[in-house]
């Protein structure tokens, strides 16, 4: 089939169409996408003072730019994990009452290795690896 | 001076469609004539956030720092600030609750059959895009729920396949909630979001005023009403209920302002989203961690995206009702949408 010179140029104006849309199109994702910030990788950070917990207890640290929870078990071990909730990114807590870490967003609990035991989080919390260095409790990544 | 006044516009536009409007347009009568108010009443809402909005932008900072404590200042410092305040996130419920009883009279009325298709669809596009307003100027005030409800929300939308991570940093203007997605939610609520409902609100009442207002199936028609001043009248009785129930609300039980946001502290017990988001953080909530392979939060989240779908293609599927037929399936599965959402919103509230 014989193609018409209107049918072409149409083609042509719709292929050109695209271009400049694309063109407009571009710049406006890559301003919308936000700017990787540079962030110092921390490895390790004093979570909390040796004699600030008690067993059966918790709290919060800063690990970096997210949030960490460290743990005195009721054995008085301590364990230390990332304090996100697997599931849609909330901050979890220590519930003394259950001896168990707990999010308050859509109740889902982990038992005290941070493996899920109820509710909608797909994953383990990620734990870190935590020590104690003269009065204070450290915590760190764990190597993979 | 009136008529001089528009007899020297009529010399320069023609007049005859707001004539028409004023004069000959009429409303069918019936049992459930009623049932025609609620729009009117999401509109004298819409119109009143646009107002208190305005007045709330002259003292509110859209930075981290500062958000809390402008809408604090606000409330307490500004004469009748936490009226104005107040005023906005009640009369917002209120709002999203008038579309909602707009959107169910209609669906039992039938409205949406042929030809009114696209103000069905304009309509739901309207009550999402108020829901998007719920939640961009839920975050506003910076405090302790908000920040949470929009780790929830802008998590969920980063479980779409494939462009999820990329949504999930563009709403958050990074990978956290931080002051950045305060400066997007911002720019989003009182820019975007109003540029875009007026446009498609013009287009559902345009399409409204070019159709009319249907009358439902098999239902006895008792003659018309003239649409001004007759049924323009009832309209107003509705705003002024509107009216009486939010100053009534906006004064007894002000809004509050919570605690403000402490990005390394643990979620409030007993934090719960708004009460027209309830329904879908409870589905959140059911579901369990993974289903054959699949991720829980996926599988709800496509259950809620699939809900939306069927409603907003009622119009298509209810082919009976588009032959001027009885649908009385389409009724019944309206009833048990109604009931459903309801319990599980009223459940999600209590437990």
């Amino acid at each position: 089939m014989a193609l018409s010179r209107r049918k072409f140029l149409n083609g042509l104006l719709g292929i050109f169409s695209l271009g400049g849309m694309a063109a407009v199109m571009s710049p406006v994702i890559q301003y919308l996408t936000p700017v990787k910030k540079q962030e110092t990788a921390v490895s390790s950070v004093v979570a909390a003072k040796a004699n600030e917990l008690t067993p059966n207890t918790g709290k919060l640290f800063r690990f970096g730019s997210k949030p960490g929870i460290l743990i005195m078990t009721p054995d008085g071990e301590y364990r230390a994990f990332s304090a996100i909730c697997t599931h849609l990114g909330c901050t979890v807590q220590y519930s003394s009452e259950e001896q168990q870490i707990w999010c308050a967003c859509h109740n889902g609990h982990y038992d005290l290795n941070g493996n899920v035991v109820s509710g909608p989080p797909p994953r383990p919390l990620e734990a870190y690896a935590c020590f104690a260095k003269g009065s204070e409790i450290f915590v760190q990544r764990q190597k993979s | 001076m009136l008529k001089k006044i528009t007899a020297w516009v009529e010399d320069r536009m023609d007049l005859s469609t707001v004539r028409h409007l004023m004069l000959e347009k009429t409303v069918p009568k019936h049992r459930y004539t009623f049932f025609h108010l609620f729009g009117g009443a999401a509109l004298f809402l819409f119109v009143i956030q646009i107002v208190t909005g305005i007045l709330l932008l002259l003292y509110y900072k859209p930075t981290a720092g500062e958000a809390y404590k402008s809408v604090k200042f606000i409330i307490t410092q500004v004469p009748f600030g936490w009226l104005i305040r107040s005023i906005h996130s009640w009369s917002a419920n209120l709002m999203i609750l008038a579309i909602f009883l707009h959107m169910f009279a209609k669906y039992f009325l039938k409205a949406y059959r042929k030809p009114r298709e696209l103000t069905w669809i304009s309509g739901f596009i309207l009550l999402v895009l108020a829901m998007g307003f719920g939640f961009t100027g839920y975050l506003l005030p910076w405090n302790e729920l908000a920040y949470f409800a929009t780790r929830v929300g802008t998590e969920s939308v980063g479980a779409t396949p494939l462009i999820g991570h990329w949504l999930l940093q563009v709403f958050r203007g990074g990978e956290d909630v931080t002051g950045a997605t305060l400066n997007r939610f911002f720019a989003i609520h009182v820019t975007v979001l109003p540029l875009v409902i007026i446009g498609i609100l013009s287009i559902h009442l345009l399409l409204v005023q070019a159709q009319g207002m249907s009358k439902p199936i098999d239902v006895e028609e008792k003659g018309k009403i003239p649409f001004f001043p007759n049924f323009m009248l009832r309209d107003l009785m509705m705003w002024l209920g509107a009216l009486i129930i939010l100053l009534g609300l906006a004064t007894f039980l002000p809004w509050e302002l919570g605690r403000p946001v402490d990005t390394f502290a643990s979620a409030p017990a007993g934090i719960k989203p708004e009460w027209y988001f309830l329904s879908m953080y409870q589905i959140l909530k059911w579901m369990p961690a993974a289903l054959a392979g699949i991720p829980g939060e996926l599988i709800g989240i496509a259950l809620i995206n699939i809900g939306g779908a069927l409603v907003l293609l009622v119009p298509f599927l209810d082919r009976k009702a588009s032959r001027e037929e009885r649908s009385p399936w389409f009724t019944i599965f309206g009833i048990l949408a109604l009931v459903f959402l309801v319990a599980i919103t009223v459940y999600a509230k209590l437990y």
